[in-house]
């Protein structure tokens, strides 16, 4: 058994410590973006770390757990899902316009 | 090879492949219930629940998550086993590639059986062959001892660190999965000086780094900062290719290992033969079809026919340089398929013909289907396949169509579907 491994046994799965942007700014792939009402928002609203159901659905961590939370459109792929989980219906889905 | 008969277990295949997992440890088991793989993992709850095997059971609600859960279970360090059949594969389709292509040694038990449809729960190879291009090692067993040999084997071969591949170990439903053969089970003691414990490339619940496991990759290379330049797309599969063209010699040493420990042999651990050496005509089988061929050997060689027998065992990688060299002498091949691939011809067929391409005398190849969806492989039809070939092969009327042995069209005289069911009322 020899320990020096040829160039393609140094190749094994894919190991990798998570990079921001991995897929490049995959904000542009939205055609809709959330907006947050802050008069509605819980956590600004009470002024405490609470509900934050938004930072905890987003399957791509683009909401911030902060108040208020805050989102990073150069990477919501605009899934709307944090709409749908808000319980007081605080996030709504815009269209985005594009510049000519 | 067996010495030790006094000491063996009287057990069905599934029980053999239960028993092989409860020694090797397994730490997590995932798996959903199907015909005929079934009693695999209802044996490996047993061994659990009176306290043999400490290990995680997790019910699941379709094989998809079975093999999803052994996926996550295995990225993080812990050895993993799971069984199942037919349909049950075709759902864990998707989890397959991303199985190898993470390099996880993960090991299924499957229990052949066709697939649907019509409905079906018999044996044929139709499931082990749907498989064969998503980078998995697969083998095909012939009887009950081989089963537990093959994943003793298994798991040394795919946590090897030259190899770090999942591997399949097939075996023919019902006609092993529940027939009692007698095993011989290892020691306790000499399982674990044979299978050392497991030293895996990936352990995500090292939680001191935080690492995941398949960011997007892309077509090129890329640097990632303080992890320099990482591979793109090409680059993994190519190693994952390479990898299974390598573990062939891996899985050769290996067998020679298990060999040398427990004296037991399979061929040279790719392919099996029998009356080999003076054989002018091959049958080329696999699984249960090889287990039969077996027994026309000696039918054909009273009348004057010098026939021999290739039992492949590994299906992949393909041994296609083995094969070429064991058979570029011989003057014919009968090849019989317990699968087809539909539209072209049996899958084992073609996979040879591929091999062989190219040599001055090529050896004449003729392909058969038989047995599917369990439909008895008989002796007849055996002898029958080999007269046919020599036939074709003396006339040179190599017939293009796929040619079926053991159809009974013929006791269908008056079934006809249009009218069938009109006249049920």
């Amino acid at each position: 058994m020899t320990n020096v491994k040829k160039d393609y046994q140094k190749i094994l799965g894919s190991v990798q410590k998570p990079v921001k942007g991995e897929a490049g700014k995959t904000g542009s792939w939205s055609s809709k973006k959330p907006v947050i009402d802050l008069d509605k928002c819980i956590p600004v609203k009470s002024g405490k770390f609470s509900c934050f159901n938004c930072w905890l659905y987003c399957p791509d961590a683009v909401i911030t757990r902060t108040i208020p939370p805050t989102i990073d459109l150069e990477y919501c792929k605009g899934c709307g899902i944090c709409t749908e989980e808000c319980p007081v219906k605080a996030i709504s889905m815009e269209e985005v316009k594009i510049d000519e | 090879m067996n010495n030790a008969m006094e000491d063996a277990t009287i057990l069905t295949g599934n029980n053999a492949a239960a028993h092989a997992l409860r020694q090797v440890k397994v730490g997590v088991v995932a798996a959903y219930p199907i015909t005929p793989q079934s009693p695999v993992v209802e044996k490996i709850a047993e061994f659990i629940n009176e306290g043999k095997l400490n290990a995680r059971f997790v019910k699941v609600e379709s094989e998809h998550s079975a093999l999803a859960v052994c996926v996550a279970a295995s990225a993080t360090g812990s050895r993993v086993g799971t069984a199942t059949s037919a349909h049950g594969l075709e759902l864990m389709y998707e989890m397959l590639p991303w199985t190898s292509g993470n390099r996880l040694p993960i090991i299924i038990n499957l229990a052949t059986r066709s697939l649907g449809a019509p409905w079906s729960v018999w044996t044929d190879h139709s499931d082990f062959i749907t498989i064969r291009d998503v980078g998995w090692i697969q083998f095909m067993c012939e009887d009950n001892q081989e089963i537990y040999d093959t994943n003793l084997q298994a798991f040394k071969i795919a946590e090897d660190h030259r190899v770090n591949l999942p591997v399949i170990v097939g075996y023919d439903g019902y006609i092993l999965s529940h027939t009692m053969m007698p095993v011989v089970l290892e020691d306790q003691k000499d399982v674990d000086d044979f299978l050392p414990p497991l030293k895996h490339h990936i352990n995500l619940s090292d939680i001191s780094q935080v690492k995941g496991i398949d960011p997007v990759t892309t077509p090129h290379t890329r640097d990632r900062g303080s992890e320099g330049r990482v591979p793109g797309y090409f680059e993994y599969r190519y190693a994952l290719q390479k990898a299974l063209e390598n573990s062939i010699e891996i899985i050769q040493e290996v067998h020679d290992d298990f060999a040398n420990k427990f004296g037991r042999s399979y061929g040279n651990g790719l392919f099996k033969t029998a009356e080999f050496d003076d054989a002018d005509i091959i049958i080329f089988a696999m699984g249960s079809v090889a287990s039969q061929a077996r027994v026309v050997l000696n039918k054909l060689r009273d009348k004057g026919l010098k026939v021999g027998l290739v039992s492949l065992k590994l299906f992949r990688p393909y041994p296609a340089k083995q094969l070429r060299e064991l058979l570029k002498d011989k003057k014919t091949i009968v090849v019989f398929d317990r699968d087809i691939g539909y539209g072209y011809e049996g899958v084992l067929c073609y996979e040879l013909k591929s091999a062989l391409y190219g040599l001055k005398e090529s050896p004449f190849i003729k392909g058969f289907i038989v047995g599917l969806g369990g439909r008895d492989v008989t002796n007849e039809q055996l002898i029958e396949g080999v007269n046919r070939a020599l036939n074709q092969q003396k006339t040179e009327e190599i017939s293009q169509n796929t040619e079926f042995l053991g159809l009974k069209l013929e006791e269908l005289n008056d079934y006809d579907e249009a009218t069938f069911f009109k006249e049920v009322k």
